[in-house]
């Protein structure tokens, strides 16, 4: 049986493909020690109460709010944050004709505000840009872009777990996250771009 | 951040976790069992619960299960809503529970927690009632099996150290035609302001509801009134106001007067889902 009864202890967690391990207690949160200890900023806090979805990350390929989710929690779970788009296991699969490529080669501006994570050790190819990502471009699916990795994780998921999604479970799955700029009808588009339907 | 320590297990078996919560509450500490966490956590990081252990359900396979057998759907207490409701195993229930929260958190909220939690709503429980569902808690003295109906009173009525190891659903609930509309005050995603569930059973209502009074409930009155075809839809809707176990809630979330007006819209709907039925019973 799994057990941690100190007040601190050394867990491992696989994160984007790498084995991390991290100091914690056992009543830490997966959002904190990702973005705290591992340095993993793209998981947002914003009410860290379940609602707003600026937290998710993917675990076991579905998304879970990470401030509803104990690190210890994690242990002996594949967690991929948005750092981890591209690294191995972590693309988008993609039926659209502009995914998978590299920096520069699709159209519109590329920096989201969340990155691709390259050199900060999580596992992503450099100037890789995820099927998911270059859909948020291409359709503008942002503004201030605090939502935005929240949403790439949800898109991720929903692609890789749904391609053949219809119409109500995209709408159900992307009703998990909020917007506060209002770019829902541009996350809906990129959904669609993404999955190759648009 | 979380302002107290807990410590943390997660057993393999039902027995493991009851010796877990057991040695934790013998070593003077106060224990949780852990099902999705959105609630203990939740609730810790605003310090509304100060929790000093926690055994976590999910890697248990037994509270993981899903399959039929004797008749019976048996739904593990540490399945995830979204995985109950993608199985498609008890409509009714993938429909109420699919409505709870939202996708990502359905991914996490486990049926267990939900029935077992302290918001008022715990929607998940009227499709339950309704199926004469019964479960199987496991404690300190082994498993017992009972009807759901004789430990929920409004809440789960469970011995200290027990925890819901399955819930079974007589299989040919499953298939008969059901109602179910949730109502909230403004958005689609939020707690009910009203929550009503109904199946139709050889052309009588069966109804039960949450949201409405502060815990869920099936009324068999209400339904003994429902079914009176000897009265109109309005006395029906009347007695059905009279027979609320108690008063609307009236909170932040509702007011009382809304939840009233919603209760009776809701139920003259079903009302009229029941008439369809029934002439479709007769014309067939
Ligand atoms: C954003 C959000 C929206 C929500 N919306 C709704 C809604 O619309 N309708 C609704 O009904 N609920 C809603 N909820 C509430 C949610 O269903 C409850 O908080 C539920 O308790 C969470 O389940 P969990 O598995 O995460 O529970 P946990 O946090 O793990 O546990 C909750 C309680 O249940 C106990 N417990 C857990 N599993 C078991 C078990 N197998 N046996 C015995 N006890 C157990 C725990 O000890 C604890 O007391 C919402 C929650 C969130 C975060
Ligand atoms: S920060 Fe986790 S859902 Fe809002
Ligand atoms: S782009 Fe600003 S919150 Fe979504």
């Amino acid at each position: 049986m799994m057990e941690y009864n100190e007040e601190r202890c050394v867990i491992e967690l696989q994160v984007n493909g790498l084995a991390r391990q991290v100091m914690v207690r056992p009543a830490d949160i997966l959002l904190d020690v990702l973005r705290q200890e591992l340095g993993l900023t793209g998981a947002k806090p914003g009410c860290k109460n379940g609602d707003c979805g600026a937290c998710t990350v993917i675990m076991d390929g579905w998304p879970v709010k990470s401030c509803l989710v104990l690190a210890v929690e994690a242990v002996g779970h594949q967690i991929m944050t948005v750092e981890g788009l591209g690294a191995s296991g972590g693309k988008t699969s993609s039926k659209s004709s502009s995914a998978g490529t590299s920096a520069g080669s699709s159209s519109g501006n590329a920096d989201s505000g969340t990155g691709n994570g390259s050199g900060n050790g999580n596992g992503a190819d450099s100037g890789y840009i995820d099927p998911v990502q270059a859909a948020f471009v291409q359709a503008n699916a942002f503004q201030c872009g605090y939502c935005t990795s929240g949403f790439l994780m949800v898109c991720h998921a929903l692609a890789n777990q749904k391609p053949d999604a219809e119409e109500y479970e995209i709408e159900s799955w992307l009703e998990s996250n909020l917007c506060r700029c209002t770019s829902y009808q541009e996350v809906r588009q990129a959904v669609d771009i993404m999955l190759g339907r648009s | 951040m979380i302002p107290v320590n807990f410590a943390y297990c997660r057993p393999g078996t039902p027995e493991e976790a009851v010796q877990a919560y057991e040695g934790y509450e013998k070593a003077g500490k106060k224990t949780w069992y852990y099902g999705g966490g959105s609630e203990i956590i939740s609730m810790a990081r605003v310090g509304s619960i100060t929790p000093e252990a926690v055994v976590d359900l999910k890697e248990i396979p037994a509270c993981c299960e899903l399959k039929e057998e004797g008749g019976h759907i048996n739904m593990g207490g540490a399945l995830s809503l979204r995985a109950i409701a993608d199985s498609q195993c008890f409509p009714l229930l993938g429909k109420a529970v699919g409505r709870i929260a939202d996708h990502t958190n359905q991914c996490r909220i486990t049926l267990g927690g939900n029935l077992c939690g302290t918001i008022i709503y715990r929607e998940a429980v009227l499709p339950l009632l309704l199926a004469e569902a019964q479960v199987s808690l496991q404690g300190p003295s082994g498993v017992r099996r009972l009807p759901l109906q004789e430990v929920f009173d409004g809440r789960m009525q469970l011995l200290p150290g027990e925890f819901i190891l399955k819930v079974h659903v007589p299989k040919r609930y499953a298939s008969m035609p059901y109602f179910h509309v949730k109502k909230a005050p403004t958005e689609k995603i939020d707690y009910p302001a009203v929550s009503l569930a109904a199946i139709i059973e050889k052309g009588r209502l069966r109804i039960a509801f949450a949201g409405i009074c502060t815990y869920p409930f099936r009324s068999k009155e209400m339904e003994e009134a429902l079914n009176d075809t000897g009265m109109t839809i309005e006395q029906r809707l009347n007695k059905a106001v009279e027979l609320l176990p108690e008063e609307p809630a009236d909170d932040a979330h509702c007011s009382r007067g809304y939840r009233q007006l919603l209760f009776e819209n809701m139920v003259g709907q079903a009302l009229m889902e029941l008439s369809k039925a029934s002439e479709a019973g007769a014309g067939a």
